[in-house]
């Protein structure tokens, strides 16, 4: 069985997996890592996102094969670890002062996007818009939008100061 | 409504309740649960009331936990903290932390020192083990918080002994029981004192209102931390030793049965496939990786049996719906009558979290992890399914993913149970995301006419007669109603139990002379659609058409659609949060063509929400492009007014009124399956309109005013039905033409291309890199 190793949250991992089977698979069912949440498997409800070298990415929709030693994958657990300081990601403070998470399980893929969606715009040389807010494309079958929308702007504030 | 009985059995005077310290080497204070409010003794009402004004379905629901005479128990432990396993599941409705906050003050704890996890099925709860109808805060107040004084009280005559001196000098605080001379212990060195050998029975005083310093405070979720760093374990999560990732191929017919399997040795063969087999809603497989097992079921080859609705499109359904409708009684009076029919399509109970459960079933024994709101139900199906009794069967309740109704039902766990027992071994089951619309529990369809008379400037008669595809009601409620049938009202115990749950839910609080509201099921049988109380069962399409007729009324009577309702209200509840509402959302500013406010009112759950909205129907908003969505109309402002009575996280109950929000507003824009030839073609996110970031209002507001109310309502459903009707009235005033058909957008070309029901789940793509940000 081929074996394959990347970089997640930090830390060298190794897999002995079939080259086809998609990315979320191997962090969850192989690895235990189950930040990631499944919610469609074709890249639709955005559950599952997490980063690759930084940026938003799905790993519901990338076979393992394709990525290589060097790419590093960050999931929600390793988040906090990208942010300067010993506590939670400046995004992660923001979910929390506004209280977003209901059921919580759309949240951690909510969040990754958050995160990019803010260094994106920032690479930009912008601020966030409303229609930006209106790109994101995560389901959160609680309804929670609202929340999200305003704990985004909280988040992207204290990220600029660097929190 | 919802005030103690004096003549109850638990019942010693207006504050005083009895209650128990289980003997045990630890301290375990107990409660009844038939503590819970009893139905109530309601002063009669003037003018004809409907059935809800004097008993409604939380009523019923806490009158069947009455009897019960079951323990449940909070435990201090000796470092001081409070645990209870509370005989309800959190979906992400806020109970566990409502309930740590309950505990919290009654017992003079900070909130982070009680532990609310989740019981497992106790069969001898009977009927008090569901978690549905908005009624967890509803029948647990009071019990919880007799517990908790309860333990309270032992751990100050324990203080009063380790301290010297009398309970009355003590004061405690934060876990810590302090007495005049500064000398203090803690609820940790207290408890092991204040535990007793054997049980006695305690009388204890509940704290007022007044004196609550956590309760009626905004309090953050207790699971947030762990929601926010990918802590908190759904069923899936779960690290069962064994039960490796195990999928369903399911027939291309709504509840087609597999009939054989023509190339089980070639799957089997499969990588990281471990087992195939035929189960009673598909062919099981399971494998190392859930990837693999949708690599197996993409490959199966299955001869399958018809399903129950073959060739059946949603116009059949509609078809049949109107002849079996009840005849409105009131006939057609020329322009004295009023008159609309409406129809509401099928759509998705589905959560995020798809179906899962975890089974391990053994030769003797069965053990179930899942997200389930009727656990005892669970056990009995279970038990069934794999030919155990059910003291044979454990179930275990693990927080779910949401459910909007959904996990009142055990499907996930029924399978994986059957799975199991086929292999031989343990499983993690789950449902791919294409199964849920497509086989999933579905809203069923109804068709709702009313037909109103005006004369003489008044509304005379208002009738509503709603037909509806059978719901399933047989996870646990049915059971109950049919033992707790002597107890109803006159009048309700002859009716099926749909039309029940209808009479007890459904009010119109308007003073419009002679109203009806009936419903009926004119096919009855409940397996030929997968239908569930999808989050407020009947209110949001029965709101969702009377106050669209109570607007025609105004018009029609040349009134404000505000000022109409103020007039013709008969509730003082009703009517506040009306007024809050209509001033909140500066109702009758002027605005362009094209866009409007609309409003709406709802009464259930012992309270009252009113809903005003503005929405924008102009071409250039309509007509707006997102890849692979529905735009469509966009509501770009929602303020939503709730009396809940007494509240006991604000933050709780905002949450759940924006919730409802988004389900109302999608249910009238844009949320629905489309039935065709038997079967539904929506198959995930991008298929389902659900509610989206591009859909949601640039402005949300929402206030929970203070009620005259001393009892907690429920909030869990609250917000739906008076979202969707506000949308609908909203929509009615921009575009000047009144939506008769749910989803409005429910008869356009189809947004999507459907997905191939053979193999009957797509393939997970791979060039999820094209798309990073």
């Amino acid at each position: 069985m081929p074996s394959h190793t990347f970089q997640l949250n930090g830390e060298t991992v190794t897999v002995d997996v079939e080259n086809d089977v998609r990315i979320l698979w191997v962090l969850r069912d192989i690895l235990g890592v189950t930040g990631p949440k499944y919610g469609c498997g074709i890249n639709v409800c955005k559950a599952c996102t997490s980063h690759i070298n930084g940026k938003a990415f799905n790993p519901c929709s990338v076979r393992v094969a394709d990525i290589g030693a060097d790419d590093e994958i960050t999931t929600i657990e390793g988040l906090a670890d990208t942010a300067p300081g010993d506590g939670l990601h400046p995004m992660q403070e923001a979910w929390l002062e506004h209280d977003v998470a209901q059921c919580g399980y759309c949240q951690p893929g909510q969040i990754m996007t958050a995160v990019a969606l803010v260094n994106k715009v920032r690479e930009e040389g912008r601020a966030i818009t409303e229609a930006d807010l209106d790109t994101i494309r995560n389901v959160c079958r609680c309804g929670t939008y609202s929340r999200i929308r305003e704990a985004i702007k909280t988040g992207q504030e204290a990220m600029a100061r660097g929190l | 409504m919802g005030t103690h009985n004096p003549d109850g059995p638990s019942r010693v005077s207006r504050r005083s309740f009895v209650g128990y310290v289980i003997g045990s080497a630890t301290l375990i204070a107990a409660a009844d649960l038939g503590l819970a409010p009893t139905a109530a003794h309601a002063a009669p009402i003037p003018s004809a009331p409907q059935v809800p004004e004097v008993y409604d379905l939380n009523d019923f629901l806490t009158h069947c936990a009455a009897p019960t005479s079951n323990l449940i128990a909070i435990e201090v432990d000796d470092k001081g903290h409070a645990h209870f396993a509370l005989p309800r599941m959190e979906v992400g409705q806020g109970i566990t932390t409502a309930v740590s906050m309950l505990i919290a003050d009654e017992l003079d704890l900070p909130v982070d020192h009680v532990h609310v996890t989740l019981a497992p099925a106790r069969p001898e709860l009977l009927f008090n083990q569901l978690t549905g109808g908005s009624n967890t805060i509803i029948s647990m107040y009071t019990p919880v918080r007799v517990a908790a004084a309860i333990a309270r009280k032992a751990l100050l005559e324990a203080a009063a002994i380790m301290l010297g001196g009398t309970v009355a000098q003590l004061v405690a605080k934060s876990g810590v029981i302090s007495a005049p001379d500064g000398t203090s212990v803690t609820y940790g060195e207290a408890a092991a004192k204040a535990a007793k050998p054997t049980t006695e029975k305690v009388e204890v005083e509940l704290k007022r209102t007044s004196e609550h310093g956590v309760v009626g405070k905004p309090h953050r979720r207790v699971d947030a931390r762990d929601a926010i760093t990918g802590k908190k374990k759904f069923a899936m999560d779960l690290d069962i030793p064994g039960a490796l990732p195990t999928m369903v191929c399911r027939a291309p017919e709504l509840n087609g049965t597999p009939d054989e399997i023509r190339n089980k040795a070639e799957v089997e063969k499969m990588p990281g496939v471990t087992h195939v087999a035929i189960i009673p809603t598909g062919v099981a497989v399971r494998a190392k990786t859930f990837g693999q097992c949708i690599d197996a079921v993409r490959a199966l080859d299955v001869t399958w049996n018809s399903g129950t609705v073959t060739t059946m499109s949603a116009d059949d359904v509609r078809a049949e719906l109107k002849a079996g409708q009840i005849p409105l009684a009131v006939p057609k009076v020329g322009a004295a009558s009023v008159d609309g029919e409406f129809t509401f399509h099928f759509r998705s109970g589905s959560a995020l979290e798809p179906n899962c459960a975890v089974a391990d079933v053994r030769d003797d024994s069965a053990t179930i992890w899942g997200g389930l709101k009727s656990p005892i139900d669970a056990q009995g199906r279970v038990a069934k399914a794999v030919g155990l009794s059910q003291d044979k069967v454990t179930v275990n309740v693990v927080q779910g993913g949401g459910s909007f109704g959904r996990k009142l039902f055990s499907d996930a766990a029924v399978e994986a149970a059957h799975a199991s027992k086929a292999f031989g071994v343990p499983v993690k089951l789950m449902w791919h995301r294409a199964d849920e619309p497509r086989q999933g529990r579905v809203h069923p369809m109804a068709v709702s006419q009313i037909r109103a008379t005006v004369l003489a400037g008044s509304v005379l008669t208002f009738e509503q007669r709603h037909a509806s595809v059978a719901c399933d009601f047989t996870h646990g409620l049915g059971e109950r109603l049919t033992a707790e049938v002597a107890a109803l009202p006159t009048g309700l115990s002859n009716l099926s139990f749909s039309e029940s749950i209808f009479l007890l839910t459904q009010e119109l609080p308007y003073n419009f002379g002679v109203i009806t509201q009936l419903l009926n099921e004119p096919k009855p049988a409940v397996d030929r659609f997968n239908t569930s109380s999808v989050r407020n069962i009947y209110s949001p399409d029965v709101a969702t058409a009377s106050e669209l007729m109570v607007d025609q009324l105004a018009k029609k009577l040349k009134q404000d659609p505000v000022t109409f309702r103020r007039k013709y209200l008969k509730s003082d509840v009703v009517k506040r949060v009306l007024d809050r509402a209509a001033e909140l959302g500066d109702w009758g500013r002027t605005m362009p063509a094209g866009t409007a406010q609309g409003i709406a009112i709802h009464k259930e759950y012992k309270g009252a929400t009113a809903v005003l909205v503005e929405i924008d129907c102009r071409p250039e908003t309509v007509n707006r492009k997102v890849r692979d969505a529905v735009t469509g109309p966009r509501v770009t402002k929602a303020v939503v007014v709730a009396d809940v009575g007494l509240v006991v996280n604000p933050a709780g109950v905002k949450a759940q009124m924006m919730g409802g929000f988004s389900d109302g507003m999608c249910q009238a824009l844009t949320y629905s399956n489309h039935l065709v030839d038997g079967h539904f073609l929506e198959a995930s996110w991008d298929n389902s309109a659900y509610t989206r970031q591009w859909n949601t209002p640039f402005e949300f507001e929402c206030e929970v005013i203070e009620s005259h109310g001393d009892q907690p309502g429920g909030v869990g459903e609250a917000g739906v039905a008076a979202s969707m009707a506000a949308v609908a009235c909203a929509y009615a005033r921009a575009t000047g033409e009144m939506p008769t058909e749910f989803p409005i957008n429910f008869r356009e070309p189809l947004h999507f291309e459907p997905k191939s029901f053979i193999p009957s789940v797509p393939e997970s793509p791979t060039d999820g890199l094209a798309y990073t940000f």
